[in-house]
């Protein structure tokens, strides 16, 4: 029998893998058909794998109009146009340092026997064996910082919740997700579920934690039912539950859904989320490791911060540690997304330059035009130009040029972006996603987004420069949270590189269709 | 959407039902909105005092709740959701434009219901933006979306029996 492997993550299906795996098991009925995570090559999706004696070889971008001449080569992993050969062997996955996604694409998402095989609940073994402390210790000493935006070491946040003499503490993975160009939290959920949970168990372990809360929101609901499923399996395997892994303690586990609210990746925002509540920005002090979910103590970490803590422990501090540069240490998986020709998940240590990502791994722009710019680190991040993209993606060196990494997603654009419209919706964004606390922001984002109407119309031009950057002045230091906060980040980055975009004429005494 | 699995339920027992499924627990008020909607298409008026008993909250509260957050709607819609990606990434490669065409076509603008019965609705990323632009019709993803292959995802559900 001859197996046939086909993704199933939702951006594969979103451009026919279901089809296409319908389609194999119709034409070829001795073949098994395994679905899989995806590998991260999305411009290859859906990508086919057939198993040979001496490993898969892949077929992509595979289209059901493909299917009857391929059927032919795929029993034997025969010639075809679309053959790509060994996917290790492509330069595009050759030059990434796997280390989070490395089995996200391979194994199937739901089957633990194969996950274990493939490395998994080695590091939660290994913590099982060790005090909370030196669980801490360990990941303090690997230098992870949080993958969510903030930077913030990760060992610190939970050294100060297992510090914490509560009757009841929590874990909260944010699998909110909200920012435009990220997608590694979803693909990770969907492809390699087990990891994220193993990160969660040894947070728990570590800080004492008996509940554990995966906030993820209600746009991936493939996600969601993946990350549910796993969650049973590993229940049923003694892994969760009543007795974690024969340690005696508990840990319960459950899954959130998300309501359309951007400003719930917000952690005080996603604790009253979860809590049932309006998703409103709390005021800090208390930090949530210290009073968070039901007034409680709370680890708060992303998904991608949750999902490194395994193979720490499994392979120690050090081996982490060597990845990466300075205090950025370790590997980042990246996203690329917008116009580009070869958008995916790319994980690479920090350091990596931008102009390797976006040219080398993405091949330049979808379009075949010239590239004009990149969003940085989500909506909240700064647009650089050509000149910019040498800059190494790490924390220090991007804060410096006043941009951000953010969540790791870059959006790119061509040279047909109007940078006047994205500063508009920069504004726009803020003004529908606002959680209304605060009135710099509920208030800056209407006054910001109508002053940038205005200049895209000509009218007063230079008074409305001037009124925008102040405004962004306004919001950046009157805001109680990031999103008020950052918001100026792609105003002004986008104002001041491309001042071209707002130089405009008065419009003609026909009226301009506000949109 | 409904849920073709459970037949709809008046408002106040559907949403009296629900709560008792989570245990009339006030922290899983969200999961409750969700769960009313999926199986009545909406959150109807009559559910909110009763959710505010059985929940022992506040009805300001609960209205606080479901008006905060964009997933809920108080009113039916059409029979088919279309939701249209308006990130930066599927903004970057013609999403307005797309949206525009697609409005177009069915004569509906974004957040309204076209007379056929769908609801187009605007999405701030849906995490496919690697194959902009993104779309949903009934949940279903769908990525490199133009307006013909959304028109025939969009015949496709309009086609199929209402629930
Ligand atoms: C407006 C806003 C949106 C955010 N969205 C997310 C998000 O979607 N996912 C996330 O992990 N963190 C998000 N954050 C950061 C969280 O507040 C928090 O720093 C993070 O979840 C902590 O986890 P980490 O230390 O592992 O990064 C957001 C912050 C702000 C201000
Ligand atoms: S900055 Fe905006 S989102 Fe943040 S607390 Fe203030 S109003 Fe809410
Ligand atoms: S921005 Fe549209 S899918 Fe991410």
């Amino acid at each position: 029998m001859i197996r046939i492997f086909v993704p199933d993550d939702s951006a594969a299906r979103s451009v026919g893998a279901d089809e296409v795996a319908a389609g194999i098991a119709a034409r070829i009925p001795s073949a098994e058909i395994v679905r899989t995570g995806s590998r991260g090559a999305l411009w290859l999706e859906p990508m086919v794998e057939v198993e040979t004696p001496q490993g898969r070889i892949a077929y992509g971008p595979v289209t059901p109009a493909d299917l009857p001449d391929l059927l032919d080569a795929l029993p034997s992993a025969g010639p075809h146009p679309l053959r790509l050969g060994p996917p290790e062997d492509l330069p595009w996955f050759a030059d990434q340092q796997r280390l989070t996604f490395a089995r996200c694409g391979i194994t199937p998402p739901l089957d633990l026997a194969a996950y274990e095989a493939h490395g998994g609940l080695a590091g939660l073994r290994a913590a099982l064996g060790m005090e909370g402390a030196a669980i801490c210790a360990a990941v303090l000493d690997s230098g992870l910082r949080g993958r969510g935006g903030a930077g913030f070491p990760t060992g610190i946040k939970w050294k100060t919740v297992h510090e914490q003499s509560a009757p009841r503490k929590h874990v909260c993975c944010n699998a909110d997700e909200g920012d435009s160009g990220a997608y590694a939290d979803r693909m990770l959920m969907e492809g390699d579920p087990f990891l994220l949970i193993e990160g969660m168990a040894i947070a728990a372990l570590a800080t004492g934690a008996t509940e554990g809360w995966i906030y993820i929101r209600s746009e991936y609901p493939e996600a969601i039912a993946r990350m549910t499923a796993a969650i049973e399996v590993m229940e049923r395997a003694g892994w969760l539950g009543e007795d974690l892994g024969g340690s005696g303690r508990a840990f319960r586990l459950r899954v959130r859904r998300g309501a359309g609210a951007y400003i719930c990746g917000e952690e005080s925002s996603m604790l009253n989320s979860i809590e049932g509540r309006r998703g409103v920005v709390r005021a800090k002090p208390p930090i949530p490791a210290i009073a968070g979910l039901f007034g409680e103590p709370t680890v708060v970490n992303n998904v991608l911060t949750l999902a490194a803590v395994p193979l720490i422990l499994a392979k120690g501090a050090a081996f982490y540690r060597d990845y990466g540069v300075g205090r950025s240490t370790g590997t980042q998986p990246f996203t690329l997304g917008g116009n580009v020709a070869r958008g995916g998940l790319i994980e690479k240590a920090f350091g990596v330059t931008a102009r390797e990502l976006i040219e080398g791994f993405g091949g330049g722009t979808a379009s075949g035009r010239p590239f004009r710019t990149a969003q940085l680190g989500g909506p909240l991040g700064a647009y650089v130009c050509d000149e910019q993209l040498d800059l190494p993606m790490d924390y220090e060196a991007l804060a410096e040029a006043g941009a951000m990494l953010g969540h790791g997603g870059i959006t790119v654009f061509d040279d047909t972006v109007d940078m006047g419209a994205m500063a508009r919706f920069a504004f726009e964004f803020c003004e529908i996603e606002s959680c209304g606390k605060c009135t710099p922001c509920r208030v800056g984002a209407t006054r910001g987004r109508e002053t940038v109407e205005k200049i895209l119309r000509g009218e007063n031009v230079a008074a409305n420069m001037v009124l925008v950057e102040d405004l962004c002045e306004l919001m950046r230091d009157g805001s109680l949270c990031a999103m008020g906060g950052l918001t100026p980040m792609p105003v002004l980055s986008a104002l001041r590189l491309f001042p071209e975009d707002f130089d405009r004429a008065p419009a003609p005494v026909t009226e301009h269709a506000a949109e | 959407m409904p849920n073709p699995a459970r037949p709809p339920l008046e408002g106040a027992s559907a949403a009296r039902e629900i709560c008792a499924r989570h245990g009339d627990d006030p922290a899983a008020l969200i999961e409750i909105l969700h769960d009313l909607q999926e199986a009545e298409g909406h959150v109807p008026p009559d559910a909110v005092p009763e959710i505010a008993l059985a929940l022992n909250l506040g009805r300001a509260e609960v209205h606080g709740v479901l008006t905060f957050y964009h997933d809920f709607r108080q009113a039916p819609e059409g029979r088919v959701e279309l939701q249209l990606c308006r990130g930066e990434s599927c903004q970057a490669m013609g999403a307005e434009a797309l949206i525009a065409a697609v409005c177009a076509r069915r004569g509906a603008a974004l957040g309204e219901t076209s007379a056929d019965g769908v609801t187009i609705k605007p999405v701030y990323c849906l995490g496919n933006c690697a194959l902009a632009p993104a779309a949903r019709v009934d949940g279903r993803l769908i990525g490199r979306a133009s307006a013909e292959r959304l028109d025939a995802a969009l015949d496709a559900a309009l086609s199929e029996p209402a629930r």
